[in-house]
């Protein structure tokens, strides 16, 4: 039953390697400068490399957009995904898969009642404005070095296509392997949640997680995709759509890839955090508006004629009506799943507004006056939960996200066996496995009254202040913290 | 990758020699000209065959960079151009092969008094032809140069043109020559003019082809 639930999801990836491996390879295999076999290859290699490697960064955000915590969920939500991708590009209308999936999960948000986390989404929605901008920049920017350099160079013509052919193959690598790694999260990100695998210790004590297992997984389908159907978009792509030249073709998907691979890439966030430059968010961009970002960065740079500034409005267009399409599409697919296919698209999770739940609000300043009336009453229902809470008070969408995640009951019971069994000393520091040994016998309701007590105890397990530099340091903990959940979880 | 580099460098070579056959061939004309002229019929002889198996040469390098260029999918966007550049270069070297064979053949009577208008032509016009031989290889590595060798070749037609208009004059004008005299003198200079069109029709080809690889 899991792998058929897994199929919506490496449908996506398919449909992904499909049409999007074109974005990376369509004007080199379109202008014949790289045969279509060598680009399948190159492109299916870097594509599952970048998935299992970088995938992470770009999935997360996307998860924390909404838990999709039940299989049947996230197999709705992803076929909701695909169906929009497919609809609106028979329709020839743009599409990105990465519009479709945000719009599919905030359906499954409304379904269910799950509040949207603001915060991520004002972030992912600024990224698909700035992704397609910032690629017209770095090619205005590629095109003028690339004017002087080989204005100056005097290459033989054949030996500049020499080089550009060669160029084509290490920037596509460069290419598919930031497309596995922004991407993989479109097709298997809301599978995360409901992952069937569990991690792996390869020999030398390499790690492979449930994740880059799900990741795999779903590149291999994104590699199916190139093979099987991309070649026929490639060809279109490299003859049809734009007409450039193979040194212009170069700079395109350079500066395409640069885009993604900045909105995809941890190390790189380590490295503009640790030089105290601000992080740039770890979101799914789409690969189709980066490129036309790119080609109309090059046509402002040859003196801002013929560009097609129609298509702009287009992209734009799409930044609108995918998200709502797919979130319809996922609303009312979720609603047939649940009551005519009778699949738990929801897991259930029980919210109480403990005494102590009510004073950690308090802390946050949320106003709770009104919810004191709910004091001590449990809900199994997000929609009921949230429908309680509106009646009582006044409460913004990002309050309301905040409530969710505070009232979340769950069970953790301590033990210092456990702990020594499966507390991974390569992963957790010594301190951090002592402070929770001394917390041995203790049960805790609430994951944050969980990470309190580890906090007070240890300074291992406490965050620094909100700032850029902790940032990395910060994420690190909750990444420990939440598979500390996963240890300790008692089921109920 | 070296195997690509090294079939790339062979290439390369070969459309420079393809490109050195056509300067030869200009300078064997200018050279082949200046003999007959001055009745040294065996050296005039000696270049005719000179040219004569440079343009043999020329056509074999020319087929064999076109099949390559379209065997090894080179240089996609632009083989349509360079391959119309290398066909119409090669009419250059035919033309001045032919018009060299035509004295030959024909043993035109140029009378003396315009010798030396004869020769300024034929310098004048096979220095279009070399000038369009800098365009040519400009446009294979340096872009920016092309348009001035292409200034060059316009000029020396324009050049060329002129000489053989007061050529034309003179002789029709002249009442001691023979009507059929006076035309065969002054189809030499049509051909020989020829030449300096011919350039300026590559140098045209030249110039699209030009604005088409700019970045």
């Amino acid at each position: 039953m899991i792998w058929f639930f897994l199929l919506s999801g490496l449908f996506l990836g398919w449909s992904l390697g499909a049409n999007d491996a074109a974005n990376v390879f369509g004007t080199a295999v379109g202008s014949k400068m790289v045969r279509f076999k060598v680009a399948a290859l190159v492109a299916s290699i870097f594509v599952i490399l970048g998935a299992v490697i970088s995938g992470a960064g770009a999935a997360h955000t996307l998860g924390k957009l909404g838990a999709v915590n039940a299989l049947a969920g996230s197999f709705t939500v992803a076929l909701a995904a695909a169906a929009t991708v497919t609809w609106m590009t028979k329709l020839k209308l743009p599409v990105s898969t990465s519009q479709a999936i945000v719009g599919a999960i905030i359906g499954w948000n409304l379904f269910t009642g799950s509040p949207t986390d603001l915060n991520s989404l004002g972030k992912i929605v600024s990224t698909w404005v700035v992704s397609p901008v910032l690629a017209a920049v770095f090619s205005i920017i590629l095109f003028r070095i690339f004017k002087v350099v080989l204005g100056r160079a005097r290459i033989h013509m054949l030996e500049l296509d020499a080089y550009t052919r060669v160029g084509l193959i290490v920037v596509g690598a460069f290419g598919a392997y930031s497309l596995g790694a922004n991407n993989i999260a479109n097709v298997m990100g809301v599978f995360v949640p409901a992952s069937p695998f569990k991690d792996i210790v390869l020999p030398g004590s390499i790690r492979f997680s449930g994740t880059q297992q799900l990741f795999l997984l779903g590149a291999l389908a994104i590699a199916v995709g190139i093979y099987t159907y991309s070649e026929r978009v490639m060809r279109t792509v490299g003859n049809e759509v734009y007409k450039l030249t193979p040194v212009m073709a170069l700079i395109v998907v350079l500066s395409e890839s640069i885009v993604l691979f900045l909105f995809a890439s941890e190390s790189l966030e380590h490295w503009l955090v640790s030089h105290g430059l601000p992080p740039i968010p770890l979101v799914p961009v789409s690969s189709s508006q980066a490129v036309i970002g790119a080609v109309i960065g090059i046509g402002i740079a040859k003196g801002g004629k013929g560009i097609n500034y129609g298509i702009l409005g287009k992209i734009a267009s799409g930044w609108i009506t995918t998200p709502i399409a797919a979130a319809l599409f996922s609303f009312v697919a979720l609603f047939f799943v649940q009551n005519v296919f009778e699949q738990q698209v929801v897991r259930p999770v029980t919210y109480e507004l403990s005494p102590a739940v009510i004073h950690k609000l308090e802390e946050k300043h949320i106003p709770v006056e009104h919810l004191k009336e709910l004091e001590g009453q449990r809900f199994h229902n997000m929609s009921k939960f949230r429908e309680a809470l509106k009646e009582h008070e006044q409460l913004s969408e990002s309050q309301l996200y905040q409530i969710f995640n505070i009232a979340q009951r769950d069970s953790f019971r301590i033990d210092s066996t456990i702990a020594e069994r499966e507390m991974d000393p390569n992963h957790f520091t010594p301190e951090q496995i002592e402070a929770v040994k001394q917390l041995h016998g203790r049960v805790f309701v609430h994951k944050w009254q969980l990470d309190e007590a580890l906090a007070q105890i240890s300074p291992a397990w406490r965050l620094k202040p909100d700032k850029n530099v902790n940032k990395i340091y910060n994420k690190a903990i909750r990444k420990r913290r939440r598979e500390l959940y996963l240890i300790f979880r008692v089921s109920q | 990758m070296a195997f690509l580099f090294k079939k790339t460098k062979e290439l390369e070579s070969q459309i420079d020699e393809y490109l050195d056959c056509v300067v030869r061939g200009a300078l064997l004309f200018r050279q082949g000209v200046k003999y007959y002229l001055e009745g040294r019929t065996d050296d005039f002889e000696g270049r005719l065959h000179d040219l004569d198996n440079l343009e043999s040469r020329g056509d074999q390098l020319r087929r064999d960079i076109e099949s390559k260029l379209y065997e090894q999918t080179l240089i996609p966007e632009s083989r349509g151009d360079v391959l119309g550049l290398l066909e119409s270069t090669d009419t250059v070297l035919n033309t001045m092969n032919e018009t060299l064979l035509q004295f030959s053949v024909e043993i035109p009577e140029i009378i003396e008094e315009l010798h030396p208008l004869y020769i300024e032509l034929a310098e004048v016009s096979t220095s279009a032809v070399e000038a369009m031989v800098l365009a040519i290889r400009s446009y294979f590595r340096e872009l920016a140069a092309v348009r001035d060798h292409i200034n060059k070749v316009l000029f020396y037609e324009k050049e060329s043109d002129k000489i053989a208009e007061k050529i034309k004059r003179l002789v029709f004008r002249k009442d001691d020559l023979r009507l059929s005299h006076k035309i065969h003198m002054r189809y030499f200079a049509y051909h020989i003019e020829n030449i300096a069109d011919d350039a300026e029709d590559v140098c045209d080809r030249l110039a699209i082809a030009t604005i088409k690889r700019y970045l």
